[in-house]
């Protein structure tokens, strides 16, 4: 077979997946940038060049002030929470502790049920005064709460949804790799008398470094892009308190369609992203390898 | 290999205690872990007086789920998700393997540059640019329907990846010889590639299914009517605060949608957490 035909056969079998990953990412995020420039069309009225307008009012938006530090505390909450307990599971399913099977199945299920299902379980839990919650919290004498209602529990309410349905994914990228350390490793930590604790510090734990940045980077991704609990449980209040950065761009683009804003809000979410990729692919590539 | 599995040659009386304190813990974080689902599961089965009375003789009942069910279209829901995760695990399958053939076997001018681009996806997914892939499907005239939905998904960058790393394991000399017997790049892919790589297929297909069966975001942007609702859009509509529904319906509402991915997982749980296992690793 010639070199040219190996090069068209090449391409044809690339075409479907070029065609629609162009259409539904590639152009779309350079369309973003360019519709960032214009403001909404209204009516008749065409939309008109704007310049950086739209970034310029949002330094001065509340609400996307408001999200962006409500990411950052998200992700800073539930990143390194949810990363620690997915360990701590792993470690445990791993072991040779009775009833494996059990807590693996207790770990993961959440893992598994759609966002949306346990977010309406979960609103009955914070429901004020009737919920599980406040009914367990009753019990020791606190006094009932507005978790969803009040603006210094909204977003920490969230939160605890989050690393509840999120631990026991990481959790199994974490079981794959312990899977992958051998056994003798242990063996000889025991025969030179190393503690348990020694062992995970000096052990384990390093080992486990290529799965704990890659899972960094997904959960961080998943911070910014999954806001199911938001629309079902907040709606990102009360008064913004909630609000997530994907959030503000689902309310600004198909509440008060406003596309022209959502495009440079969106464009924000895209620098962020382009950010963490470049810390992947650039910088921590060079300890993590994709065989 | 984990720490508690190392032996422990000294079992003093102190040991042992916080070794049993250890387990304790373990199956507390456990039990808390399971609780929120056992607790969705009583609210489900039992009449609505016992929503917060745990009370073991309360009478089961369906009721609850015959409510649910005849209070919004699921039905419908059930059968618009079903052809939604087909629809995109099919074309899925057919698309992402032939990018990854390219990808793996053969030599083109841009390659390296090609495989970033598509990478990009997996950082960039299709919700994260809504606004514009609206703009698109209005565009399209594809408003409201399956295709509006699937679409952005069919061309998965996580699919042609996997399946990619799968090829490359497939020894050239099997390739060679079923040229050799003269069949073509498709033949090859056909009865080569695809076979050896079956468990990969069943990990992406269980990662992708449970995906799309959960999705909620772009379908609830991109829908506005019955006929092409998922099951997750649904049970949003159904569920929204001022429908005032009672706590036990929206329970059962929820696993009834939940349903069919929770028993498959408890039927086949070895064969997911595997498959999420094998996805995960790359």
């Amino acid at each position: 077979m010639t070199q040219g035909r190996n090069q068209i056969t090449a391409w044809l079998l690339l075409l479907p997946a070029v065609v629609l990953l162009a259409a539904f990412t590639h152009v779309p995020a350079v369309m973003t940038l360019f519709n960032s420039f214009y403001n909404t069309p209204r009516g008749v009225r065409p939309a008109k060049f704007v310049g950086i307008g739209h970034y310029t009012d949002m330094l001065s938006d509340p609400v996307f002030l408001a999200a962006l530090k409500n990411n950052a505390i998200y992700a800073i909450g539930t990143v390194p929470v949810a990363i620690g307990l997915a360990m701590l599971m792993a470690l445990i399913v791993n072991s040779s502790i009775r009833g494996k099977a059990m807590l693996r199945m207790s770990f993961f299920l959440p893992t598994i049920l759609p966002m949306i299902a346990v977010a309406n379980i979960w609103l009955f839990f914070y429901t004020p005064g009737y919920g599980l919650i406040d009914r367990f919290l009753g019990m020791f004498g606190f006094a009932e709460r507005n978790w969803l209602g009040d603006g210094s529990t909204a977003l920490g309410s969230l939160m605890v949804l989050a690393v509840w349905k999120e631990a026991g994914f990481f959790m199994i990228f974490y079981l794959a790799a312990l899977q992958q350390i051998s056994p003798s490793l242990g063996e000889a930590a025991a025969l030179e008398g190393a503690g348990r604790w020694y062992f995970f510090r000096r052990v384990t734990f390093p080992l486990l470094m290529p799965t704990t940045l890659f899972v960094l980077i997904n959960a961080i991704i998943n911070s910014f892009r999954l806001i199911d609990h938001v629309i079902v449980m907040t709606r990102g209040g009360p008064d913004n308190a909630s609000t997530l950065l994907l959030y503000y761009i689902y309310q600004t683009a198909f509440r008060f369609w406003d596309t022209g804003y959502a495009a440079a809000l969106t464009m924000v979410l895209l620098a962020l992203l382009a950010l963490l990729a470049f810390v992947q692919f650039g910088i921590l590539d060079r300890r993590v390898h994709y065989k | 290999m984990s720490v508690s599995a190392l032996p422990q040659p000294l079992q003093s009386r102190e040991q042992s205690f916080w070794h049993a304190l250890e387990v304790l813990g373990c199956y507390l974080l456990g039990a808390l872990w399971i609780l929120p689902l056992l607790y969705a599961v009583w609210m489900a089965f039992h009449p609505a007086g016992y929503e917060v009375r745990l009370d073991l003789t309360a009478p089961l009942t369906l009721t609850n789920f015959i409510q649910a069910w005849n209070a919004a279209p699921f039905a419908r829901y059930f059968l618009n998700t079903f052809v939604l995760i087909s629809v995109i695990l099919v074309s899925q399958f057919v698309i992402c393997t032939l990018a990854a053939y390219a990808f793996a076997r053969y030599d083109f001018r841009g390659k390296t540059l090609v495989f970033m681009l598509v990478l990009i996806q997996l950082m960039i997914m299709p919700e994260v640019l809504m606004v514009e892939n609206y703009r698109t499907m209005v565009k399209l005239g594809l408003v409201d329907t399956v295709w509006a939905m699937g679409l952005p998904y069919m061309a998965s960058a996580f699919g042609i990846f996997l399946l990619r790393q799968a090829f490359l394991t497939v020894p050239k000399e099997l390739d060679d010889a079923a040229r050799v017997e003269g069949a073509g790049p498709l033949g090859v892919l056909l009865k080569v590639y695809v076979p050896l790589s079956r468990p990969i297929y069943v990990a992406y297909g269980l990662v992708s299914v449970s995906y799309h069966w959960n999705n909620l975001l772009w379908p609830l942007v991109i829908t506005n009517s019955v006929s092409t609702r998922p099951l997750t859009v649904g049970l949003q509509v159904f569920s929204s605060p001022d429908q005032g529904v009672q706590w036990s319906i929206i329970s059962a509402a929820a696993l009834m949608t939940s349903a069919p991915l929770l028993i498959g997982f408890l039927l086949f749980q070895r064969q997911f957490v595997q498959s999420f296992m094998r996805a995960g690793i790359k």
